[in-house]
């Protein structure tokens, strides 16, 4: 298990050394570069010695080729220093953090969302296969498939709006915004978090269906399924005791691939809800030629999406000792 | 199989042959049959995928057509006619009388205590709607100059089916225009995705080894990042001075970035469990080369199931070109696709005054789906022989 485990975290470095380099070619893609702007801007508001200035170039390494300015980029990220934002004045640390919380936040209850309301009907759909209701789900999933996450988010809005008569823009309510974390404060969070939620939840929705469906149907096909059945065991029990549990276990391997499209469902529920996460944080940065806000959300967006693969894969090889002693070989 | 017993009552009533001769025939028939023969026979009882493509047809005649089938110029605005609601196409007036030919009344524009645009209908103004008439003028593909379009009523009448923007632009012409884009952009990217999925995942699956090894790492690791913002990133990075044609072409190879990757990993797949099929070995001991045995053996053998595939990323494809252009750093205006209209139903007070803005959404879905339908059609047609 140990083998296992630091195979995988050796095999994480080439990745993410991939994706710095990726995120740094963004911060680096608009023309001009970006430390003569601020310095610009800071002469403007008054002027600043010479020495601040060549300071400013060379902790950038400015006038050096792009490599030494990556190193000195990433070696810096790895420290927790990620840049400074020109827009915001602060550094890109401080504006992140918190909301890539929200972020996460956002992102793992839609998770759990997806799970709760798809594997019910996906192991309904497929104990009563080409029925009725088998037909309903697989139609109403791809419905939820074909509508891109940023419309369902306005139309949610709209009929929020109309029948609910709740403004659902936001994460808090006005009276909570600035106030201290109270149990009325999460209430109110909670209901913010509905939409979002479901929203982001229902794209991957359709998919978790089909697939859990297409599992259960493969393990209710299984000798052992009809020896059981032989022998007495109620039909419900035994279904889900044995093949649902098999049936689950590649949604577990799988976390790492529905993260990417999470992290990006999210980004643009965050921006048509105008939610306080790091979505809309990020359009803005784009918008705004603030590369190193942009550039440290790609970073970050890409490692937790290696991350929570890492762990998907662990929890797997728990589960599953077939996978546990293929890898350690 | 089912086909060969429904189309057997076919053979008999035509030839007054006997059921069993018959029969024998159309097991002959199926045999021989080539197999896009058997592929497109297996597609069409496929429903749903069959009208979906018909649906794809219709809508890449929008493509080719646009102007034709647009009954205003789409960048035309109409300012006394602004904000207007979708029209009604009538048949009966206001008296109860039957037109045999549908109309619309006029309208005029009034503004309400709070300063909001509202119409009312004119009913002494009608105005026919009529087939092939003569129009804004327009050059079909820059080549041939008319002024025909598929329906209209006169250069004054409100005909607005869908409504109009805030700047009274004609919201059904600007929907068949974006489709140009939106539809195009799709099918570009896919065969962008296509000839670098087929070329990279051939060589990885074919070579093999530590080839083999290094672009499936590679895969892997761009199929880890969040496409999104990725996609974000590098079209926010192209110039705003830049022509519509090129940020086109740009927006399209930043969708294949990420799309190719699906592709090869497909190709390489079917690459692996062919190499070791019969036939290939068969080949090979008759001495053909590497060459002639991918182009001749391999790829056709798979080529089927490769086109299903690419059928259903599309999808992802249009989708992402909409959302990109909705969040106003993919297509920008003057250009017009689908996402650059959304654009206008951004926030929840515009689509409570004007909620038809959100109509090109309804399209966004019809194009989806539909893609969707026919590439589930189109893979369990590919394998004929199943």
């Amino acid at each position: 298990m140990l083998q296992f485990i630091v195979k995988r975290l050796l095999f994480m470095i080439p990745t993410l050394a991939v994706i710095s380099i990726i995120s740094y070619i963004i911060i680096e893609l608009p023309p001009g570069d970006y430390v003569t702007t601020y310095i610009n801007t800071l002469m403007e508001a008054g002027d600043i010695p010479d020495h601040v200035i060549e300071n400013l170039r060379h902790q950038y390494g400015l006038n050096q080729p792009w490599y030494v300015r990556y190193w000195k980029w990433i070696t810096r990220f790895v420290r927790g220093d990620m840049g400074y934002s020109l827009a915001w004045h602060q550094p890109v640390r401080d504006l992140i953090g918190a909301r890539l919380l929200y972020s996460l936040l956002i992102s793992f209850s839609a998770l759990m969302f997806t799970w709760v309301v798809a594997f019910p009907i996906g192991i309904y759909s497929a104990v009563k296969q080409y029925s009725v209701g088998d037909y309903v789900f697989t139609f109403a999933g791809f419905l939820g498939l074909a509508i891109p996450n940023f419309l369902l988010a306005l139309i949610l809005m709209y009929l929020s709006y109309r029948y609910l008569d709740t403004g659902v823009g936001g994460l808090f309510s006005q009276e909570y915004t600035t106030a201290p974390w109270s149990f009325a404060k999460a209430i109110d969070l909670l209901k913010h978090l509905a939409i979002p939620m479901i929203v982001v939840g229902t794209a991957g929705t359709a998919g978790t269906i089909r697939v859990m469906r297409a599992n259960l149907l493969d393990e209710l096909q299984k000798p052992y399924v009809m020896t059981a059945r032989a022998k007495g065991l109620q039909y419900w029990k035994l279904v889900l005791r044995y093949p649902v549990r098999l049936a689950l276990n590649p949604f577990i391997s799988t976390v790492g691939w529905v993260l990417p499209s999470l992290i990006a469902g999210e980004t643009i529920v965050s921006v048509v809800l105008a939610l306080p996460t790091a979505g809309p944080l990020f359009l803005q940065a784009l918008l705004e030629e603030d590369m190193y806000l942009a550039g440290s959300f790609v970073m970050l967006a890409a490692s937790l999406t290696v991350i929570g693969t890492l762990l998907s894969d662990i929890l797997l090889a728990i589960i599953d000792p077939r996978i546990r002693y293929e890898g350690a070989t | 199989m089912d086909m060969s017993k429904s189309s057997s009552i076919d053979a008999d009533s035509r030839t007054g042959l006997t059921l069993e001769e018959a029969d024998d025939e159309v097991e002959e028939a199926y045999y021989l049959a080539p197999p896009l023969v058997l592929t497109w026979r297996k597609f069409r009882k496929h429903t749903l995928a069959v009208i979906s493509a018909v649906a794809l047809i219709i809508l890449y005649l929008f493509v080719f057509f646009a102007e034709f089938f647009a009954p205003f110029s789409p960048h035309e605005r109409y300012v006394e006619y602004a904000e207007a609601p979708p029209q009604r196409l009538r048949f009966f007036d206001s008296e109860g009388h039957f037109h045999w030919r549908p109309f619309v009344y006029g309208a005029e524009q009034q503004m309400d205590a709070k300063f909001r645009r509202t119409y009312e209908t004119v009913e002494n103004e009608m105005y026919a709607v009529r087939f092939f008439v003569h129009g804004a003028p327009y050059k079909l593909w820059g080549l041939f100059a008319t002024d025909i379009h598929l329906f209209g009523a006169g250069e004054e009448a409100p005909l607005f089916l869908l409504g109009t923007d805030g700047h009274g632009r004609d919201l059904l012409s600007r929907l068949i225009f974006g489709t140009r884009l939106s539809l195009s952009i799709g099918l570009l990217g896919v065969a962008l995705s296509f000839v670098l999925g087929i070329i990279i995942g051939g060589v990885s699956g074919y070579f093999g080894g530590i080839v083999d090894t290094i672009v499936q790492r590679l895969i892997e690791i761009l199929r880890a990042f969040p496409s999104l913002p990725l996609w974000m990133a590098l079209s926010a990075a192209l110039p705003a001075n830049w022509s519509i044609v090129r940020v086109y072409f740009f927006i399209t190879l930043i969708l294949s970035i990420l799309g190719w990757t699906g592709m090869a990993r497909v190709v390489r797949g079917k690459f692996l469990a062919v190499r070791e099929e019969a036939f290939v070995k068969a080949a090979r001991l008759s001495g053909a080369s590497t060459a002639w045995i991918i182009r001749k053996h391999l790829v056709p053998s798979f080529m089927s199931h490769i086109i299903a595939v690419a059928t259903l990323s599309v999808p992802a494809m249009i989708i992402g070109e909409t959302t990109l252009s909705f969040l106003g750093v993919g297509l920008r205006s003057p250009a017009i696709s689908w996402g650059v209209l959304l654009q206008d139903a951004q926030n929840i007070r515009a689509i409570i005054r004007l909620p038809w803005l959100l109509l090109p959404a309804v399209l966004v879905i019809i194009a989806v789906l539909a893609f969707n339908f026919v590439g589930d059609g189109l893979r369990d047609a590919a394998d004929p022989y199943h």
